[in-house]
Parts: structure tokens; sequence; C-alpha cells
């Protein structure tokens, strides 16, 4: 008698596509976006922006979600498994090892931000900030602070003494794992079904606040609330060009499509062990649609209203332009300067860093299931053995990353090339994956089907030419630009060797970990239930 | 702030809060269907037929 298999789905449809939007919305749409528009381009970045949103964030996405549910469809909720199911092949499942190893990865250094935000929320909470009447002085205040809380001075800083940074990553490793404990109805559905809203909620708070602080220093007038709408959106020259000159800047294009790339969490590997939860019938289209227009209006209509105006309104064009094209600048230098001067700023401080605090746990929450999901499926490991061994593994890597604080070398590295170069690198073995293994026209007709909406066909050639197009030339400026600089940076440095070193141990014991399971998979002949193509029949002369 | 920031602004905004809007009504207004007990043919074996 065949064996029927048991498997965990998502219980509603608002909380699948909650659980996706919230691992999209991170840090990202309220720091980053921001500053990359108002240094390239301004309102002019929106251009290529909407339209590398349209040529490849949504079809990735809908890739994703594709695979995702197929490969569910055969007990599978890990990507070795999921790509497995399309094509049966090394290459696919050292992809899938890949895809495993990128969101373990990123949860090394990506939790140690949220518990920058954890800790400063809670600093607002009790009044431990406190730089002085002095506004002069808040620029150096609020720099000494983060580098003193982040153990910046020199490595191993933070276990010197007593560090709420520690103590606050201890709790964010505690609230991830425990949500994640409790599966994926019980912990993720639930806290982003509750999560998102507050996120929203408390950025929409924040954003009233900005919107109607008139000029609050007549002392300078000119740094009021339309001009800081205007540092943001008016187009702005590149070099000696006119107006809409940046449309004719490479970079800005590249700027873009990176922006649109790391926002919508596309190669992440995540969508891909989420969809996978989708009921075999349920809607993928609509729901991946939803999905990216939640992180697009966290992205531009919260993040690109509340950010970059009020840093201007207080701290003026010049100060801003320093700090705008760094998310650690402009989150933890700029904008915590900004709430001293408002009304009631320790509760906007607090409420700030709380909705960062809440976007990076729904973020991190997603980057732990895929591992899980392969140990889970991969070994037939229980849930607890499970986070024992991811635990083991995302615990020895966040200590590189706490120890080797001085110019958080250790996060630099990790953040470069896996949470950037490898991501677009999985993305095209995506998109050659549906759009040339699979066939983008079939594959479309799988997204489609049970759909609440129907893709037009137009995007099986987009998916077939245009992405992988896309792809390549942003992963190829993107090694020109930057590879030789990066790798001459690791040369120099110890920390940042022993970093890549370990990245290296752990890439090849996923591979070696995958080449296993992929044996155990094909002796339990998991396979044999995957549709094969049948051969056409010859035509009769 | 330019007339082209002005317009960039609005029409960036407004088309993200159309799309999410359609999206929400779109989600919300299909009834949700509750989970029901599944009869052996509507179970899934991963087996071909």
């Amino acid at each position: 008698m065949p064996k029927v298999l048991q498997r965990e789905s998502w219980a509603t449809k608002i909380g699948v596509i909650l659980a996706v939007a919230g691992s999209a919305v991170g840090l990202g749409n309220f720091l980053r976006f921001p500053g990359r528009a108002a240094l390239y381009g301004g309102g002019a970045f929106m251009i290529p922006y909407f339209i590398s949103l349209l040529l490849i964030g949504i079809p990735i996405c809908w890739i994703e979600w594709t695979l995702g549910r197929q490969g569910g469809r055969y007990g599978f909720n890990s990507a070795p498994g999921l790509f497995s199911v399309v094509w049966r092949s090394g290459v696919s499942r050292a992809f899938g090892a890949l895809a495993v190893f990128i969101p373990v990865v990123i949860y090394m250094y990506y939790v140690f931000i949220e518990a920058w935000c954890l800790g400063y929320a809670i600093s607002y909470l009790t009044g431990s900030i406190a730089p002085g009447p002095d506004p002069a002085g808040y620029a150096s205040y609020f720099s000494s602070h983060f580098n003193e809380f982040i153990g910046a001075s020199e490595h191993g800083a933070l276990f010197r003494s007593f560090s709420p940074a520690l103590l606050a990553l201890a709790g964010c490793f505690v609230l991830n794992f425990f949500l994640i404990y409790r599966g994926l109805t019980r912990g993720i559905e639930a806290f982003c079904r509750w999560a998102m809203p507050a996120l929203v909620i408390a950025a929409v708070i924040v954003l009233v606040r900005v919107l109607t602080l008139g000029t609050p220093d007549p002392g300078r007038p000119e740094q009021n609330v339309i001009n800081g709408l205007g540092f943001m959106w008016n187009p702005k020259p590149v070099g000696d060009g006119g107006t809409f000159s940046a449309l004719w800047d490479p970079q800005v294009w590249l700027e873009a499509a990176g922006q649109i790339f790391f926002s919508l969490s596309v190669g992440f590997g995540i969508i891909l062990t989420y969809a996978s939860y989708v009921r075999p019938k349920d809607d993928i289209a609509l729901s991946g649609l939803t999905a990216s227009a939640t992180n697009e209006f966290c992205e531009v209509c919260l993040g690109g209203l509340i950010t970059i105006p009020a840093a201007f309104i207080f701290l003026g064009a010049a100060p801003l332009a320093e700090v705008a094209g760094s998310s650690i600048g402009l989150g933890f230098h700029a904008v915590p300067a900004v709430f001293e001067f408002l009304p009631l700023g320790h509760f906007f401080g607090f409420l700030w860093f709380g909705l960062l605090f809440l976007a990076a746990v729904t973020s991190s929450l997603s980057m732990l299931q895929p591992a899980i999901a392969f140990f889970e499926e991969g070994f037939s490991l229980g849930r607890r053995a499970s986070m024992a061994i991811l635990g083991i593994v995302t615990g020895a890597g966040t200590l590189l990353v706490v120890y080797f604080t001085q110019n958080t070398v250790a996060l630099d590295v990790m953040d470069f090339w896996v949470g950037s170069a490898l991501l677009i690198v999985l993305a095209l073995f995506e998109v050659v994956l549906f759009g040339w293994v699979l066939g983008a026209e079939k594959g479309l007709v799988e997204t489609n089907r049970g759909s609440d909406i129907q893709v037009p066909s137009i995007f099986a050639f987009i998916i077939r030419w245009v992405c992988p197009a896309y792809l390549i030339i942003i992963l190829g400026a993107f090694a020109y630009q930057n590879f030789p600089d990066k790798v001459r940076a690791i040369a120099g440095d110890p920390a940042a060797i022993v970093t890549v070193a370990f990245m290296a141990l752990l890439f090849s014991l996923l591979l070696l970990s995958v080449h296993i399971a992929g044996n155990r998979w094909e002796q339990e002949r998991r396979f044999d239930a995957v549709a094969k193509p049948r051969p056409r029949r010859k035509r009769s002369r | 702030m330019t007339t082209a920031g002005w317009i960039l602004m609005i029409v960036s905004v407004g088309s993200i809060l159309t799309l999410v809007s359609y999206c929400f009504y779109r989600v919300l207004r299909i009834p949700v269907t509750k989970d029901h007990l599944h009869g052996p043919l509507d179970i899934d074996t991963h087996e071909e037929m």
C-alpha cells in the first residue's frame, strides 16, 4: 500500500502571504532603499527601479513560488529536493545545497543586526540614550555610542565586559528558535500574522509624525518637510547632465536592479521552501504578487517617505549626503539624532527601532526554515534534532561575527560574498532551471494552475530571455566593480581569511550532506512519482 | 520640491498603493475554504496513476 505522507502546510492564504512578505521586508526597505534612491538620481531612480521590478523582481518571485509548490507536491520542502524534481542531477543538488547555505550564512550576521535594533529599542524605552542638550554633539555621540554598542574598537571587544549587544543577541536567538520550534503555522505564520500589521501600523505612525513636522526650526527655514521630500524624490542630474541624466548612467540601473533583487528576497532560497508548504491546488500567482506588492508598499510608500525627509529636516542636505550611502550610517547614526529634536522623541525612537526589529525577526525566521526542512527530509531528523544542529552551526558563525567586530569585518565578508554575490548566482540558476530545463511556457501553466489571476504569457519570453540576460549583466558588472578589491581585502586580513575558511568548510559539509540525502532519496525511490515527459509518437507516413 | 519630483513621488506611491490594494482586495474577497476531510482518492500518494 502506498505511503500517505503527512506534511505541514500553511493554515491560511493570508498567513503565507504575510510570511513571505515578512521574509522580504527588512532593514533594506527602510534604510537601504531611501539612501540608494537619494544618491542615484532621486525620483529618476524610480524609473529603472520599476522596470527592474517588472523584468526580474516579480518574474523570479513567481519562479520560486512555482518551483516550491511543484516540489512540495512530491513531498519535498528544501531546495535540493525541489530542484531535483525538475532536474535530477548532481548540478541541481549542488545548487540546492547553495540554497540552504545562503540563508543560513545570512542568518549568522543578520541576527546580530537584529540584536542592534532590539538593543536600541530597549535603550529608548529605558531612556539610556542621552546625548545631552547640545545638538552639535549629536553626531559624535551617536557614532561613538554605536561603535561601543557593537564593539567596533577591536576584535573581541564585546567579550571584555558585560555587553548589552550580546544579551540582545541571546534574546534574538531564543526568540527565533522558539518560533521555529513551534512549527510553520503555530510559529512562523502566527508570528507574522500579528507582526506584519504591527510593523505597518508603527511605520504609519512615524510617517504621520514626519509628514506633519512642517518647519521645526524657524532659524533654518529651508530644512522643512517639503524640501525633505524633494531631497528624496526630485530627479537629480548625474555629473553635468540634465535633470534625467541619471537614466543614462549604467551605475544607476545596476543600483536599481540590485535594490529590487535584494529587497524582494529572491535568490535566497526562502520563497522556495515557504511555497513548498502551499497545498497543490492553492493559488500562487496572486499570492506571490501580493507578497511582492506588500514589500514594495513598505519600501516605497513607508521607507521612501520617512527616512530621508526626517533626516533632512534635522540634519540638512550636506551631512545627510555623507551618510545616505550607508544603511548603518543612516539607520544608527543619523536617524537616532533626529529623534532628539522631536517631542516624545524617545517614544518615536522606540517605535522606529521596534518596527525595524519586527521586520528583522520576520526575515531571520525565514532564513532558518530551509535548513530545518533539509535536515528533516534529508535525514529524517525530528524538529529538535534539526534545531540542535542548526543552532550549533549558526551559533558558531554568529560567534565569528560578534568576535571579529573591528570594522565589522566578518559581517562584511559574509554580506558581500553570500548576501550579495551568491544570491545572483542562485537566482540565475533558478531562472535557467525554470525557463530552459522545465520550459517557461510549461512552467507558467504550472504557475497558473489553481491561481486566482493568470500570469500573462509575455512572462514566458521575459523569463526565458530577459531575466537571464539581466542577471548576467548584473553579476558581471558587480564582479567587475567589486571582486578585485574584495579579494585583496581578504588576503590582507586574518579575520577575513578565518571567515572565508569557515564558510568554505560549511559549504563543503552541506554539499556532502546533500549528496548523502540525495542518495537516500534515490534508494527510497522518492523521484519515481515525478511525472516524466511521455515520448513523442513518431508520425506515420 | 520640483514639479517633476511631485509627479514621480505621486506616480510611484500611487501605483504601489493601487497594486497592493488590488491584490489584497482580490485575496480577501475570495471566501476562505475550511479544511475538509479528504477521501482516499483525494490523498496525494505521490504515485503515478
